[in-house]
């Protein structure tokens, strides 16, 4: 975090607006994400240290929501929804494709870095089961095929706003 | 200190008497009906994780943790029932099954909360498929041992070092079957900061996932060490 912009004033903001509230500490945690992309260590270790709070119960918090994320995510992110609809519906065969075809495991990202596959349950879709999330774009009753052309679309930098 | 009225309860069929606010564990420890427990330790704040305390309560069909259940005027509870025996069979299989209890290899054989819960109900085997991941052990302290293989998370030593050392150096870390205790942020307990080498989590540890290297397990537990100290800074 040498470069530091101004990434740490706008996380000073935010510890601000919750007075240091250690009762805060989510919310604080889910602003220090969206401001640095993910938790790492030192990060923690900075809020544990603003909010006073012991860094050990700073961790066991972070761990418990899989939404926390500790390394650098990719440059675009694939979720894919492990809930008993998708997975009853086959989104293991889609994961394992996409495993196969882009070279990464599952919950890392590619060598490169631009791509991370990662996993959530239920995303509330289950009518559209399997769901994949690409970035922000849920696709619904996804099929190895289509997830696999719009990923390797997002990558080449083409917008794809149909569903 | 002011004194709570008095309720009355019955306990396995005797009239007791204890202040309000009182849960039901401590109202029968305190009248000589032990009910089992692993996480629960007079001194600390209970935690209702073991399960083993589980009480039935006439007129409801539920059971109920006795370490978070404050007694009530004119409750009827049974402690040790064959639905109940039952329940602590299986509580204590699962407990084993989840890691890794082979008490003569361990370091508190004989000493040990869980095996002596397990002799007293009868447990003789584990009937349940072992479904456990091996778990690092960190002897990285110089004297403090961790085997994390030997945990049965019932965060005693986490509270003991939050509410009576105060430092707060244990936690757990992630959840369900990927639980740990760990050390400020995962840190191996040799790299600890903020670890005060009180040794008291060691001390009350029910089983052999927490030692001093070298020494005497009869020597290091001492399960009575937060009432001591809870008792001592009440004094005044």
């Amino acid at each position: 975090m040498a470069t530091s912009d101004n990434r740490r004033i706008r996380l000073e903001k935010v510890l601000k607006e919750h007075n240091y509230q250690e009762s805060a500490l989510l919310e604080i945690l889910h602003s220090a994400q969206e401001i640095y992309g993910y938790l790492d260590r030192n990060l923690l270790m900075d809020i544990a240290g603003s909010l006073n709070l012991p860094p050990s119960h700073v961790y066991g918090v972070t761990t418990f929501y899989s939404f926390f994320k500790m390394r650098k995510p990719g440059e675009h992110i694939v979720t894919a929804c492990l809930g008993t609809a998708c997975y009853v519906k086959g989104v293991e065969q889609i994961i394992a494709a996409i495993e196969k075809e882009f070279n990464l495991k599952r919950g890392g990202s590619t060598a490169d870095g631009k791509l991370s596959l990662l996993f959530t349950r239920c995303i509330g879709a289950c009518a559209m089961a399997p769901a994949i999330i690409i970035d922000d774009q849920v696709i619904g009753k996804a099929t190895k095929e289509i997830v696999i052309s719009k990923i390797k679309n997002t990558l080449g930098g083409i917008k794809d706003e149909t569903v | 200190m002011t004194l709570n009225p008095m309720i009355t309860l019955k306990i396995d069929g005797v009239q007791i008497s204890v202040p309000e606010g009182t849960t039901i564990l401590k109202a029968a420890k305190d009248n000589g009906i032990l009910i089992p427990t692993l996480c629960d330790l007079e001194g600390l704040t209970p935690y209702g994780g073991c399960r083993l305390c589980l009480v039935e309560v006439t007129g409801s069909p539920k059971l109920f943790p006795a370490c978070i259940t404050p007694a009530s005027p004119g409750m009827e509870v049974t402690t040790n029932s064959d639905r109940l025996k039952d329940y602590r069979r299986t509580a204590v299989q699962m407990l084993m099954a989840e890691r890794v209890h082979i008490c003569a290899v361990c370091v508190a054989n004989d000493h040990c909360e869980l095996q002596a819960l397990a002799n007293q109900l009868g447990v003789d085997h584990v009937a349940l498929e072992r479904n456990f991941t091996r778990e690092q052990i960190d002897s990285s302290h110089d004297f403090l041992v961790i085997d994390r293989n030997r945990c049965i998370l019932c965060t005693r030593c986490i509270r003991i070092c939050d509410q009576i050392e105060g430092v707060h150096t244990l936690d757990l870390k992630l959840r369900s079957k990927n639980t740990e205790v760990i050390m400020d942020l995962d840190e191996s307990w040799g790299n600890s900061c903020s670890c005060t080498s009180c040794r008291k989590c060691a001390k009350v540890c029910p089983v052999g996932a927490i030692y001093i290297e070298g020494e005497p397990i009869t020597q290091t537990k001492n399960r009575d060490v937060a009432e001591f100290i809870t008792a001592r800074r009440n004094r005044k």
